[in-house]
């Protein structure tokens, strides 16, 4: 016998426990690309080039480049500058900062679809720069990215697994570890891509939902 | 603060393994997409149906899920596979989940009107998609394929997590061995970043290449 029933029910508790961490390191690392994501696409269309350009460099590599090696580099180099954090923070602050690149993107797309007139009227207005981005820009920028921003959580939370480089107890670092004591690594691997992939199939059909929503909202 | 020299030949070892294991399952992607994309389309429901369900379902889960599923629990089965095997295979159907939505959207972009006239002209519908449709599509599959081998070579960090000396496992090899970690992360990075420039630009070199004669000029 291949598959050890009894053995599967007695670590999908634990399983599930962990998928908990997962699920508040996706939506951790989430916020931190929603907010962080925004600045950096505001950034890069700023007038001020020592801006716009050091950033619009600093996103390119970071989307680049691997997120496993980021957060090695984060867990390794940043205790030696004097920032001690834990894992798990550690962890969130790698996906918010990798994932932030991408949602700058999705971002600048909405901003670009924002007609020009929308700017020269708030001109017109006598609008400052900042009341204009809070009251007409942005209103009409995100509703339209809502839903691709929501397909980035699921990336994100596809891409928690990596936490378990730098020992963060998610799902894959428990099922490793049930894993490693009983030399019977098919049940917890096989649960934990189950759960994965009950949650982001759920996941993308409320976003599919939501677009749909939108969409309406936008017509009416 | 740089990295002495002598670190650089493991580093370069270990860049080797990535580039070569970035190839091979990219060819493997790029075989799947096409195969799962075209068959989305298809006329047997039985064929639409298998692609519905590799495409989801890799989508659906975590790449190191899959890796690490593949490591663990294939031998299982009696089917042992060589780690780089795992890697190439792993990743190759991932990204190909991934680029078989490129395929269909592209392919789906070709006006109905080339469809008709390759029909009118007596065109079989093979001899079509062969000679009408895939050329024109491919051209528009060539910056989101782009895209995904960059994500591709991101993947491939993970590699590192089965045993597979790549980039990133030398990287940690020689910070284990130095604690030289801000340095050796920071070139394993710029090393990451390099390749993938040089990705970017052999696509855009392509590009160029199929547009010619294609009356769609790119913008100078």
């Amino acid at each position: 016998m291949i598959w050890d029933w009894d053995y599967a029910f007695a670590v999908a508790p634990k399983l599930l426990d962990a998928l908990i961490v997962t699920v508040q390191a996706a939506l951790a690392g989430f916020a931190i690309a929603l907010v962080l994501g925004l600045l950096i696409a505001l950034a890069r269309r700023s007038r001020f080039l020592w801006l716009s350009l050091p950033v619009a460099g600093a996103a390119e590599f970071i989307r680049s480049t691997p997120l496993l090696v980021q957060l090695y580099f984060l867990f390794f180099v940043m205790p030696g500058f004097g920032f001690q954090m834990s894992p798990f923070l550690t962890g969130v602050i790698g996906l918010g900062l990798h994932y932030a690149t991408y949602t700058a993107e999705v971002y600048r797309a909405g901003l670009d679809a924002v007609p020009r007139g929308q700017w020269e009227a708030s001109v017109a207005l006598d609008f400052s720069p900042f009341h204009t981005l809070r009251a007409i820009i942005l209103p009409q920028a995100l509703p339209p990215v809502i839903p691709v921003l929501g397909n980035y959580l699921i990336a994100i939370f596809k891409d928690t697994p990596l936490l378990s480089a730098i020992t963060v107890l998610e799902m894959m670092q428990v099922a490793k570890i049930e894993g490693s004591e009983t030399f019977q690594y098919l049940e917890p691997l096989t649960i934990v891509g189950l759960l994965f992939l009950i949650v982001s199939l759920i996941s993308a059909l409320l976003i599919g939902r939501l677009e749909r929503h939108l969409g309406t909202l936008r017509r009416t | 603060m740089l990295l002495p020299i002598e670190f650089y030949g493991n580093l370069l070892q270990g860049a080797w393994t990535t580039i070569q294991i970035t190839a091979m399952a990219g060819l493997l992607a790029f075989v799947c997409a096409l195969l799962a994309g075209l068959g989305r389309m298809s006329s047997w429901r039985a064929v639409r149906w298998i692609s519905v369900t590799y495409v989801e379902f890799f989508r659906g889960t975590s790449a190191l899920v899959q890796l690490f599923w593949l490591f663990y629990a294939l031998p299982l089965f009696g089917l042992t596979l060589s780690p780089m095997v795992v890697a190439v295979i792993g990743l190759g159907l991932h990204i190909g989940a991934y680029g078989a939505e490129v395929v269909r959207s592209a392919i789906q972009a070709i006006p109905k009107g080339q469809h008709e006239a390759a029909l009118a002209l007596n065109m079989s519908p093979g001899l079509a998609m062969r000679r009408i449709i895939l050329p024109q599509a491919t051209i528009a599959m060539l910056p989101p394929f782009n895209n995904l081998m960059i994500e591709l070579l991101k993947a491939t960090a993970l590699v590192s997590l089965i045993t597979i000396t790549d980039l990133t496992f030398q990287g940690q090899l020689l910070n284990t061995a130095t604690l030289r970690t801000a340095q050796i992360f920071g070139a394993v990075l710029i090393i990451y970043f390099l390749i993938a420039i040089a990705i970017t630009s052999a696509f855009r070199m392509l590009e160029r290449r199929l547009s010619v004669g294609r009356g769609r000029r790119m913008a100078r």
